[in-house]
Order: structure tokens, then C-alpha cells, then sequence
């Protein structure tokens, strides 16, 4: 493998170093506090529970645009269809300084027609508010082309569901809960293919929007959600995810989802991500599978 | 049949070692050679002077001296037949005070020329490989 390391950039300023000291006295130049430096797609989308990530899966990637001496935000909104069910959820995101990122999502579990199946009415729906905060530990996606050492991030979701009283009578111990997780992000810039290993610790049903802990088992399990994405143009990647979850409730089963996606990155203030996602067998209602739209504007 | 897939067999671990032995020996050839290599210099060093971001860092420089090196630094990186002959990165960028969003700036303007070169975005993807580690020498503020 070649190991010469040379670059456009030292040639641009070998020819400046000469002229270094005159630069120098110039004034410094100013700070640029939302400066969207970081390049398009390299900060993925919104996660289902607005988190930056892909669909699924939370990433070691911190939301927006911003540089390390930066700030980054944007607003998402995402809707999941399925044939019994849908899910919307829309939330905002901080990044700052390329380090730290705090969302706030509300997530809607919508049961419409099938609620009377459920004994309950119409239309019902279970909300949940999730607090979320991201930390960058180390590496960094673009620039660690030479090691194979990923970007690695610690993350939590505080989750609260307002159906407290309900979704303990399904069988969950607590109407709020803490999603703990680890993330390891790879570009493999030369192969185009950024590839992802998530590890959750949680007691959440069906994201939380059935309650926390149960019956079956009500202590924290570890679950793995991975992610793999193609980029095929600036604007264009697409790809696949996995993610596994706990089944800790007697009246329903929960299976693990998966997601295959297109995310399309119009400019560094918009992006939109189309995605057909299987999400199991959600509260008796089998084969939930059905198309996931997610817009994120920001910068 | 046994000789068939036999010969099969070996012809495919041939073709994936020949595929594997040439992936980045090609990447000269695949940026277009020298001259491909000079026409992504011409078009990046205008989007370079045309960046507000960055066209600063440009004040002092002989342009005709800089477009002859960069393209002797993209010919050398990409295993072309040349040698670089410039600074050291850690030296040429002492005390200059740039930022990753400078680096990220000019990556841009990079992949703004090779698409208007006509690169492929996958060969593109090779090339910034390459050039991506020398952040921790070029960035220094």
C-alpha cells in the first residue's frame, strides 16, 4: 500500500512560506460560529429517536454541519406508515464544537383504526419525549483515512411515555426510561462505504412507546444495531440496517427491524430519506412493514 | 466437470489477485494521467482563488509555481511517474493558523474541479483517501 503523504494543500503552502511572516501580521481572522464546514452527508440524518445516524441506528457522528470550532443544528420530522400502525416524529438537534449533540424529539405511536382491536378507541395515540445527548470520545469519520480505528461516541435517550397508566396495565414496570448506547463509525473513504456497530443498553418496548421493562424480563439487555451505506454520488447514499430489541412483555411479542434506505443530501440544509422499514410484530398486529420519509433541515 | 470447475476456480483466484495487485496502481491512470492531472489542477486552483473562505491564503502566492507543484504533489500521490519536491507538510504549514473548516473548504473546491474534470465520484473517493490524513499536520489552529 502506497504511504507517501503528499498533499494539495503543502503545495499551496510551500509556496507561502515564504511569504509567512507577511500573512502573519495581518489581522487574525474572524470566527466563524456556524461555519457548515463539515462535508455533505458526513453527518448522516436523524435516527428515529433524533439522534444523528441513519434510520434505525444512532452513529458516533455528531448532527449538523459544524467544525470543531463550530456549531451545527437542524429540525427533523420523520413518518413511518404501516399497515396497522404509523409513527411520526419530529425533533431538534444541536452539535457543538464537532464534540458534544442534545436532541429533543416527540414521537407519536398512532393506532387509528386498529385502537378498537386493542380495546381502545380510534385514533389513539401513545407519545413519547426523548431527551437525548451524544458525546464524541474519539477519531474522527473523514480524516482517519490511514488507521482502521473508527469514531467512537457514548450516548444516552431519556425517554418518557405518557401513557403511564395504560402501558402498565400491558405489563411494562415504568412509563420512562434511559437508553444507554456506544457507537463506532467508519468511512472507508476509498471504497465509498461507511459501515457502523451501535451497542444499547435498554428496557424500552417497542422504543419505549409501550412502556419500559415487563414481565418476560424487566432488567437492562444489550441489544446491536449495525448500519452499512454506499455513498454513490456527494448527494446520494443508500443502505441497509439492523436493529436488534427486548421482548419483555407477556401480552405482545417484539421482534428485531431492519431498514433498507436511499438518503438523499440536497445541500447541507436539506436532506430527505426514503426508506422501507420492518419493524415486526408490534403489539399482536404481525408484519408491520411499510415505507419510513424523513426530511432534516439544518445546517 | 471436476476439470472444469477446477479451471474455473483457479482462473477466478487469478483474475481477484491480478484485480487486488492493480486497485491503486491504477489511480494515475484513472485521474487521467498528467494531462487529466492538469486540467484538475487548472479548475481547482480557480475555485481555490474564487472561495471567500480560503482566497486569502492565496495572496502571496506565484500561481504559476503553485499549479506546476500541485500537479506534481496529485502525480506522486497517485503513483504516477513523478516525484514531489515541496516542504514538508508539518513545516509549510507552521504557524499559518488553519482551521478544519479551511482543509474542509478546500476539499470542496477540490471535488468541485474533479467533477468538472469528468472523474468518476468512486475514483474521486481514492484520491481524497490519501490526501485526508495530512489534516493532522496542515491543521494547526
Amino acid at each position: 500500500m502506497n504511504c507517501r503523504l503528499p498533499t494539495v494543500i503543502v503545495t499551496i503552502l510551500s509556496l507561502f512560506a515564504d511569504s509567512s511572516t507577511a500573512y502573519a501580521k495581518e489581522k487574525p481572522r474572524p470566527r466563524d460560529w456556524a461555519d457548515s464546514a463539515r462535508l455533505l452527508a458526513t453527518s448522516g440524518v436523524s435516527q428515529v429517536e433524533g439522534a444523528a445516524g441513519g434510520g434505525l441506528a444512532p452513529w458516533a457522528v455528531i448532527t449538523g454541519y459544524g467544525s470543531r470550532d463550530s456549531i451545527g443544528g437542524n429540525l427533523h420530522a420523520t413518518y413511518i406508515r404501516l399497515p396497522d400502525f404509523s409513527l411520526r416524529s419530529g425533533g431538534i438537534a444541536v452539535g457543538l464544537f464537532n464534540r458534544l449533540e442534545l436532541s429533543y424529539t416527540r414521537q407519536t405511536f398512532d393506532t387509528g383504526e386498529t385502537g378498537p382491536k386493542l380495546g381502545l378507541p380510534s385514533n389513539y395515540t401513545f407519545n413519547q419525549d426523548i431527551y437525548g445527548a451524544k458525546l464524541r470520545l474519539l477519531g474522527d469519520l473523514v480524516y482517519d483515512q490511514d488507521t482502521w480505528l473508527p469514531q467512537i461516541s457514548v450516548g444516552l435517550q431519556y425517554k418518557k411515555n405518557d401513557r403511564g397508566s395504560l402501558v402498565r396495565a400491558l405489563g411494562a414496570t415504568s412509563d420512562h426510561g434511559t437508553d444507554y448506547y456506544v457507537s463506532a463509525t467508519k468511512l472507508f473513504l476509498a471504497q465509498s462505504l461507511l459501515v457502523n456497530a451501535t451497542l444499547r443498553e435498554t428496557k424500552a418496548n417497542q422504543f419505549g412507546l409501550l412502556g419500559f421493562g415487563g414481565p418476560r424480563h424487566n432488567n437492562y439487555s444489550t441489544q446491536f444495531e449495525g448500519s452499512a451505506a454506499l455513498l454513490l454520488s456527494r448527494n446520494l447514499a443508500v443502505g441497509a440496517e439492523y436493529r436488534t430489541k427486548p421482548d419483555n412483555l407477556n401480552f405482545a411479542r417484539e421482534n428485531n427491524a431492519w431498514d433498507l434506505f436511499g438518503a438523499w443530501f440536497i445541500n447541507k440544509h436539506l436532506s430527505a430519506t426514503v426508506a422501507y422499514v420492518d419493524l415486526g410484530s408490534i403489539a399482536l398486529q404481525s408484519k408491520q412493514r411499510g415505507l419510513y420519509l424523513s426530511l432534516q433541515s439544518g445546517f | 466437470m471436476r476439470k472444469f470447475f477446477g479451471s474455473l476456480a483457479i482462473a477466478l483466484a487469478l483474475i481477484c489477485v491480478s484485480l487486488e495487485a492493480h486497485a491503486d496502481d491504477t489511480l494515475f491512470a484513472d485521474l487521467g494521467g498528467k494531462p487529466g492531472i492538469n486540467l484538475i489542477v487548472t479548475k481547482a486552483t480557480a475555485n481555490f482563488l474564487a472561495d471567500k473562505r480560503i482566497a486569502a491564503t492565496f495572496d502571496q502566492t506565484n500561481m504559476v509555481r503553485f499549479k506546476a507543484k500541485l500537479a506534481e504533489q496529485l502525480c506522486a500521490v497517485s503513483d504516477g511517474p513523478c516525484k514531489y519536491t515541496g516542504h514538508s507538510m508539518a513545516a509549510a504549514h507552521k504557524g499559518l493558523h488553519l482551521t478544519n473548516a479551511d482543509f474542509d473548504a478546500l476539499v470542496e473546491d477540490l471535488q468541485n474541479a474533479l467533477d468538472a474534470a469528468g472523474v468518476p465520484f468512486r475514483v474521486q473517493n481514492r484520491l481524497l483517501a490519501r490526501l485526508a490524513p495530512m489534516q493532522k499536520d496542515v491543521v494547526t489552529r
